[in-house]
């Protein structure tokens, strides 16, 4: 890349950087504002100490469930012969498809009893076991049998072997998957709010909404933002730590399955389909009831379209806005390694860790005091979704550009093309079809999107999510079907594209790119 | 005295047999070199050997232990086996001293004996080192150090070679086979590399779509190959139609020609000689040299005869010949008749 161009990337990286961390500086100043005392005051109330050890709580107890049942799950579904195994492999791997709202709506609609911490766990866990569930699965794939030939050599047996061989290799990969649900589970607005757990997004979003002690809430989004950055982090750091223990391209052989007796895999089928009537069964089971019942008020069409229709170019919107300010960033992190680029690359990067409740909070705020004139826009409403989303699309790009060989334009110019006309010959021309994908990702994902759309949409402006919200909220259950049902449909095309993806993936375990599939999933995190 | 008997094992993957009646036998001490090219079912033997595939039949023995029979089935752990895979597959979440270790639980001094193997391998001082710091030579070493420690009756070596470049798999081949025969370990090398076999172990069993097709010593493989396609396997021939005279000279292209192989029923066949077995004659013509390909220490020289035989020719150093000209060629030693 000649220095002239490099520059001027580097400058407009620098302005996408800015408006990535634009809400979280803006919130850190309103915090500042507050003052020393009033902060203090704020976070030795009780009710403040409850928020953190209720959020604390909840996030342990889904990370362990959902490591307790996913690495037997993954075993299951990597090494034990079963009938109709890529099968359930797509099972498990559905649930990415029902945000927590819509899971929380028709567990609700099936038990309007269910509330509380418990009820909320429950439904977090069951839709966050993919995220463990799936790279555990490749990883158990992919990690080198000879490594498990060679303990059961020097004497080891089959179970001393798994410990001291197999999980060993596979732990990083299933921790870092455990901490992204964490990362969810902290960011999760909809079921803590549904079932009424006084959790850091729901007590942001009341006292948001509450109005009267706006500071309160600035100081726990803070709060909350400090803690989903420990998660981030020790993510990053856990998948570094894969990306070096990988020794050996390994041989392209796989393991061999274990053959149960018929019993045993009865005994295993048994087990998998408890999890996935739990985690997919009842919801549609729920959904389904709810449609065929359907509802007191008959269904509007007009408003179901109207919001349908809402969804679609408002995120579409988002989605455009997050692609083009991906662009620059994720050309230049693809091909160069330099300092000042890891940096804006990292600080564009801030979305991944803002809950959607403390995006929408800190806009809110920036838009009433530095621009009043686009607040409750739908301009504002889109730029929140472009900084939510952006690291998706910066991911993609990167990754898109980084897979086109640099000697492909050096090629194209040895043979009389110009600079400009090299790279767009081949660079862009062949990464194109995945800077788009990212666009189609943030898109989908946008249109699922709920707190921040609540805080920021104009007065009258319904989504398919806010739809949804608001029927729940009401226990008018039948009434919300359709647009639970909507919803899932949008959010299914992310789920079935990953699933793809990474079964891809699995069928050419020689160029198995390990971080591949975590990054994958962690572009389908559903807000 | 044998170490290591197969007898009638049948094995494969599911509905495919990949061995199908195969013996196998090899000496205490000794090392034995599997050949084959890939999908001979040298990698299923090596497994069936270790214990991770079970045959649906025949019986195995390791000395005086039946490891496969009526009723009887050793898992890997209790068999004794030491391997060495690809490309070493160290623990990579074990340092040198932990993966060397790994084998030694329960056992007493783990210390003293880690030391002493990496000592044999020439990795002392480096036991904590993590494997992504070593070379592949040194990894294969470390692997090496790491199948012996629990003093296993046999070693089985899987294409352990075949990562490194060329320099250094000749050079670690032979520290390997000098320190499992100062052990007097039984080790069985699988490879398809025929140089390596060849300079590396006491014996070779070629093994052709899962059936042995000859076992011998290096040199009686190379000399005397039991058919075209050993012959080929194991290095360049010179193949030209012949008859036979008399029960061990043949006719061919290049005149009378002693064979190793008495054919009393054989009419006529294909005589198989090495292109080392040959020489130029530039006094004389009836050859016209169509190219060369020179390797240093010696010239490979291919020609062509006027009714359009080719032949190889292999000339120390550099051939005094160039393409175009018009040679003799004579022959000398024994040549084989398939």
């Amino acid at each position: 890349m000649n220095p002239r161009a490099s520059r001027a990337l580097l400058a407009l990286s620098g302005v996408t950087a800015l408006f990535a961390v634009t809400p979280l500086a803006y919130l850190c100043v309103r915090v500042i504002e507050v003052g020393p005392a009033q902060i203090a005051e704020v976070l030795v109330r009780q009710r403040t100490v409850e928020t953190v050890l209720t959020s604390v709580e909840l996030v342990v107890v889904v990370m362990v469930a959902c490591v307790a049942i996913g690495v037997p799950i993954s075993y299951a579904l990597s090494r034990i012969k079963l009938p109709f195994a890529p099968i359930w492999v797509v099972l498990f791997s559905l649930p990415l498809a029902i945000p927590s709202y819509v899971a929380a709506y028709a567990w609700l609609a099936e038990f309007p009893a269910m509330s509380g911490f418990w009820a909320a766990a429950l439904v977090l866990t069951l839709v966050s076991t993919p995220y463990v569930v799936i790279p555990t699965t490749i990883a158990f794939r992919s990690s080198d049998p000879a490594l498990e030939e060679v303990s059961r050599s020097l004497g080891r047996g089959p179970l001393r072997t798994f410990w001291s061989a197999t999980m060993p290799q596979t732990w990083p990969v299933t921790a870092a998957g455990a901490l992204l649900v964490g990362l969810y589970v902290l960011s999760d607005f909809g079921a803590v709010a549904l079932f009424r757990v006084d959790a850091f997004t729901r007590v942001i979003y009341t006292s948001y909404r509450g109005s009267f002690d706006r500071s309160t809430a600035a100081v726990l989004a803070v709060v909350l933002v400090v803690l989903a950055l420990v998660l981030v982090l020790g993510e990053r750091r856990i998948r570094g730590r894969v990306a070096r223990w990988r020794t050996s391209s390994g041989s392209a052989r796989s393991s061999l399955p274990i053959v149960f007796k018929p019993i045993g895999t009865i005994g295993v089928l048994l087990g998998l389909f408890i999890v996935v009537g739990l985690s997919i069964g009842v919801p549609i089971f729920s959904l389904v009831s709810r449609l065929l019942e359907g509802s007191r008020r008959p269904l509007d069409l007009a408003e179901l379209l109207n919001a349908s229709v809402n969804s679609v170019w408002i995120a579409g919107l988002g989605a455009l806005i997050a692609v083009l300010c991906a662009l620059p960033i994720g050309l230049l992190a693809a091909r160069s390694t330099s300092r000042s680029v890891r940096g804006l690359e990292m600080v564009s990067y801030s979305g991944h860790a803002l809950p959607g409740v403390v995006v929408g909070l800190s806009l809110v705020y920036f838009t009433l005091r530095v621009v009043p004139g686009i607040y409750q826009t739908i301009i504002t409403l889109a730029i929140a979704y472009a900084i939510l989303f952006l690291p998706k699309s910066i991911g993609a790009t990167r990754t898109s550009v980084a897979a086109v060989p640099p000697v492909l334009e050096q090629t194209a110019r040895t043979l009389g093309r110009s600079p400009l006309r090299a790279w767009a010959g081949t660079t862009l021309r062949l990464s194109a079809p995945g800077i788009a994908a990212g666009g189609l990702l943030v898109w989908l994902t946008a249109m699922k999107e709920l707190p921040a759309t609540l805080m920021l949409r104009p007065t009258g402006f319904d989504t398919l999510a806010t739809e949804l919200w608001s029927r729940t909220e009401i226990a008018s259950y039948g009434a919300a079907a359709p647009y639970a049902l909507a919803l899932i449909v949008i959010a299914a095309v992310p789920a079935w594209l990953l699933t793809w993806a990474s079964e891809k993936s699995l069928r050419r375990p020689a160029d198995v790119d390990h971080q591949g599939p975590q990054l994958q999933i962690e572009s389908t995190v559903v807000r | 005295m044998t170490s290591v008997r197969v007898q009638g094992v049948d094995a494969g993957y599911g509905r495919t047999t990949v061995l199908a009646d195969f013996n196998l036998e090899a000496k205490t001490g000794s090392m034995l070199a599997v050949l084959g090219s890939s999908g001979s079912g040298k990698t299923t033997l090596l497994r069936v050997l270790a214990g991770f595939i079970r045959p649906t039949a025949g019986t195995m023995s390791f000395g005086d232990t039946v490891i496969l029979g009526p009723g009887v089935w050793l898992p890997p752990e209790k068999r004794g086996i030491g391997i060495v895979p690809q490309e070493g597959a160290l623990f990579p979440h074990l340092d040198v001293y932990g993966n060397v270790a790994y084998g030694l639980r329960g056992h007493q001094d783990i210390g003293a004996r880690v030391d002493e193997l990496l000592e044999l391998v020439g990795m002392s001082g480096l036991a904590h080192r993590r494997p992504q710091e070593l070379s592949g030579g040194q990894a294969q070493r470390v692997a090496l150090a790491r199948a012996l420690a629990p003093r296993p009756a046999l070693v089985l070596l899987d294409e352990p070679f075949s990562a490194l470049d060329k320099g250094m798999r000749g050079e670690i081949g032979h520290e390997v086979r000098s320190v499992l025969k100062q052990l007097e370990t039984t080790s069985i090398l699988v490879t398809h590399d025929q140089e390596e076999a060849l300079a590396l172990a006491d014996e070779v069993s070629v093994l052709s779509r899962g059936v042995l097709v000859q076992q011998a010593t290096p040199h009686e493989l190379y000399t005397n190959p039991v058919n075209l396609e050993v012959a080929r396997f194991v290095g360049e021939l010179v193949e030209l139609p012949a008859a036979t005279k008399t029960a061990d000279v043949v006719l061919c292209v290049l005149g009378e020609v002693k064979i190793s192989n008495h054919t009393s029923n054989m009419k006529s066949g294909i005589l198989g000689l090495r292109p080392e077995q040959l020489g130029l004659n530039r006094q004389e013509t009836g050859w016209q040299v169509v190219s060369q390909s020179f390797h240093g220490h010696d010239t490979l020289v291919h020609l062509k005869s006027a009714e359009g035989v080719q032949i190889q020719v292999r000339v120390p150093g550099t051939a005094p010949v160039a393409v175009g000209d018009q040679v003799g060629v004579s022959s000398h030693g024994l040549g084989r008749l398939f």
